[in-house]
């Protein structure tokens, strides 16, 4: 990795104004070679100026398009303008900025890896899930690892180092709602490589998890759903220049 | 088939045909979406006048009373219209995501043309436009 790589820390934010100034400036401080930018997925709340005012780079939506819309936004910034890396970041306060260390050292140790992926699950590191969460969180893990022949801990991380192909990848196509899983799914079918190494995170600052507690049912069962709908597809994703897999690029 | 539900029958789908035709005039329907809409109402309304060719589908699909089979048809073509509906949905929340996106990057863009590393005075609301304003950052 040579020393004038760029590296954009892209936060998405839905009514995030409780923790998001606190997550920008501790980027900012413990992690000064990242760019940020925030990306307002239709926030109801100040949110948006919180960030202007912090001066980073702002991606605001029209209205809420969801994780996966947000996330995809933060690619198609990182694209556009040329960052050879990027870090996902939840505007929460869960994901700890002096941690993108341990995400960028893991990256740069082997250059073949496309994306790297914290894992609270790894070593022992104190973070106190909910026990239906863990359960959930179990299940996707053995799923996911038989599928892509790895052990993947923790597949509902957002909290994630990519490198340029990745970035490619996922500016092309994101999934929809609860993406982290399938990402997992999706780069292990373009062959990219992925790894996890064991971070610290903090309890969730302020704001709701995108995963409720009553809806994580519903929940498991689409990204199952998804998951195996995707096993199913015979090419998930086409490449560039071929028609996008998305309805959009379709006539009815 | 009975003849008052034949006369039923066959007002029924003239009119969906004729209201149709009207809204596809008046280009409240756009073509592609009308076309599935007047194939249905032109089998049903076929169906419905030439009612030995209703009986012969009837008995072919192993149903006993003919008009049941005009239900059985008009069932499916709701079921194929309504699918079709979704289809066009997911392909219009689709497109509505990438314009979503390309505008978030173009307003970025375009503010920070304007005022590199600047925040943003537009998008500000009034109170933050007073606020920029009295700290001397925009003014």
């Amino acid at each position: 990795m040579s020393t004038n790589a760029r590296y954009v820390a892209v936060i998405p934010a839905y009514n995030e104004s409780q923790t998001l100034r606190g997550v920008i400036q501790s980027i900012q401080t413990e992690a000064p070679e990242f760019d940020i930018v925030v990306v307002d997925d239709g926030s109801t709340d100040r949110s948006a100026q919180i960030a202007q005012r912090a001066g980073v780079a702002v991606l605001r939506h029209p209205f809420n398009l969801g994780i996966g819309g947000a996330v995809q936004s933060g690619f198609q910034y990182a694209q556009e303008n040329g960052y050879d890396f990027m870090a996902q970041v939840d505007g929460d306060g869960q994901h700890r900025a002096d941690q993108l260390r341990v995400l960028i050292a893991s990256m740069s140790d082997d250059p073949s890896i496309d994306m790297v992926c914290g894992s609270r699950f790894l070593t022992d590191s104190g973070y106190p899930a909910p026990i239906s969460r863990r359960t959930g969180i179990h299940l996707f893990s053995q799923l996911l690892s038989r599928i892509v022949g790895q052990r993947v801990s923790d597949p509902t991380s957002g909290f994630r180092l990519y490198n340029r192909r990745a970035i490619n990848l996922f500016a092309r196509d994101y999934p929809h709602d609860y993406p982290e899983v399938e990402a997992v799914l999706m780069v292990h079918w373009h062959r990219l490589r992925m790894r996890e190494v064991p971070v610290q995170m903090l309890q969730r600052g302020g704001g709701v998890s995108s995963i409720r507690s009553g809806k994580s049912i519903y929940y498991m069962i689409k990204v199952l759903l998804a998951i195996f709908i995707g096993m199913a597809r015979a090419r998930p994703v086409p490449e560039p220049g071929e028609e996008a897999p998305v309805a959009a690029a379709h006539g009815i | 088939m009975e003849q008052r539900i034949q006369v039923v029958a066959v007002i029924g789908s003239a009119l969906l045909l004729l209201v149709i035709l009207e809204l596809v005039r008046r280009r409240r329907l756009l073509e592609r979406y009308a076309l599935l809409w007047l194939f249905s109402a032109v089998v049903l309304l076929g169906l419905a006048i030439w009612d030995e060719l209703l009986s012969e589908v009837a008995s072919s699909i192993g149903v006993a009373t003919p008009v049941n089979a005009l239900f059985f048809v008009a069932f499916g073509f709701v079921l194929v219209l309504l699918l079709h509906f979704s289809l066009a949905v997911s392909r219009m929340a689709d497109q509505t995501k990438v314009l979503a996106q390309r505008l978030a990057l173009l307003e970025q863009r375009q503010r920070h043309a304007d005022a590199p590393g600047q925040p943003d005075y537009e998008a500000a609301t009034a109170s933050e436009r007073a606020e920029l304003e009295r700290a001397g950052r925009l003014g």
